[in-house]
């Protein structure tokens, strides 16, 4: 597989978001906003970009038995590590994204790719597929967050563009997280049967 | 008061998985047949509190005395991740019984956020021990009660045709933002609380 195919085979066939239906839980969090879903897309990006390959890399001298911890240690210490970078350079992302942060260890998307194909690829095609897989994610999270931006507070990436007479609160709200989510399911369906 | 004032808002108010959406997983994959979602909310329930009390006094006592609060989260998620295996293996031994009822779920555990958010959660609010234990324990039950009233509704939907575009997990997440709706009619409940208890 070349790098191209590996990228797309994460952003269309298997997309996190709305194909494999993992890291459920940022998902329907972060997305109140499309910045905020796109941040939260990004930062998932970089920790899982860095974590298939220095997997990748570890491979072969991780004992089968002890793979597992070895993996979460590791997600773990990438984890700290774009916390701490975040909390030092962008103090309003760290706000708005809060507990979700160091919540990224618990990504089964980021522990399902080291397991899945990390384990078993070249570095560089981890790599590639880190990036692809994480561009997924980050295209699934911005366009809940731009759907539920737009019906909830009129606005996209903070530009307004509907009157505020036609905002409906609940977008913005946990049950507006998972019916838009519910509805974008279903329309992804449609057009990949199409 | 202030202890049913947290088990109170914990359970209903800000509901661990319809409004802070952590352990949405389970709360998805889980929660096809009843009988399944209450093992599973007696697994989380039994690790949540013990992995709580276990997490706070590694907090106050190794990460705070030695100043090394930024390992946090390496730290919480190896206590957590060799907690379920410790509670899997002593489980098996002494009571084979509960083992098989709760066994399944156990490995499941370690990858639910709720246990590692709830851990952190009582750090970030600054309990103390007994208001950290009757958190984890009431965001359980609250867990469990959004876990089992899903249960039984899509038991209900097993019966009804529903249209070709909405099938699979398109009319599940619907159902979900509906319960989301009903348990957002609690909010404002610990406030009033708050005043009928005097507490600020």
């Amino acid at each position: 597989m070349n790098a191209i195919q590996i990228i797309k085979n994460g952003i269309v066939k298997e997309n996190p978001t709305f194909v494999l239906m993992l890291g459920m839980c940022p998902t329907l969090a972060t997305t109140t906003s499309a910045i905020n879903g796109m941040s939260m897309g990004l930062a998932t990006m970089a920790v899982l970009i860095c974590t298939n390959f220095v997997i990748s890399c570890l491979k072969s001298i991780t004992p089968d038995k002890v793979r597992i911890p070895v993996f979460i240690v590791v997600i773990a210490a990438f984890v700290t590590i774009l916390q701490l970078v975040i909390k030092a350079f962008l103090p309003d992302i760290d706000a708005a994204l809060g507990l979700f942060i160091p919540l990224i260890v618990v990504n089964c998307i980021i522990l399902g790719r080291a397991e899945a194909f990390a384990a078993k690829n070249s570095p560089v095609d981890s790599l590639f597929d880190g990036i692809g897989i994480g561009l997924g994610f980050t295209l699934g999270l911005t366009l809940l967050g731009i759907c539920r931006e737009l019906l909830g507070s009129g606005s996209v990436f903070g530009l307004t563009l509907l009157p505020e007479t036609y905002n409906i609160l609940l977008f913005v709200l946990p049950p507006g997280a998972f019916i838009t989510l519910g509805f974008l399911i279903a329309i992804v369906n449609k057009i990949r049967k199409a | 008061m202030e202890y049913i004032l947290i088990f109170i808002s914990a359970i209903f108010v800000n509901n661990i998985v319809l409004s802070q959406f952590l352990g949405i997983c389970p709360f998805l994959g889980v929660s096809k047949k009843i009988d399944t979602s209450l093992g599973m909310s007696a697994a989380v329930a039994f690790v949540l509190t013990l992995a709580t009390i276990v997490t706070y006094l590694v907090q106050k006592f190794v990460l705070d005395a030695f100043g090394l609060q930024y390992l946090q989260t390496i730290a919480f998620i190896l206590v957590i991740a060799s907690l379920v295996q410790m509670v899997e293996i002593v489980l098996k031994k002494v009571s084979p019984a509960l083992y098989q009822a709760l066994g399944i779920f156990l490995p499941l555990i370690t990858t639910n956020c709720a246990v590692l958010g709830v851990a952190i959660l009582v750090i970030q609010k600054d309990f103390n021990l007994l208001q950290s234990v009757v958190y984890a324990f009431s965001t359980a039950i609250g867990f469990g009660l959004a876990l089992t009233v899903f249960a039984g509704m899509r038991e209900q939907l097993e019966l009804v045709k529903i249209p070709k575009g909405m099938q699979g997990m398109a009319i599940v997440m619907l159902s979900a933002g509906l319960l989301s709706l009903a348990f957002m009619g609690f909010s404002g409940v610990d406030g009033g609380l708050k005043v009928l208890f005097g507490i600020d």
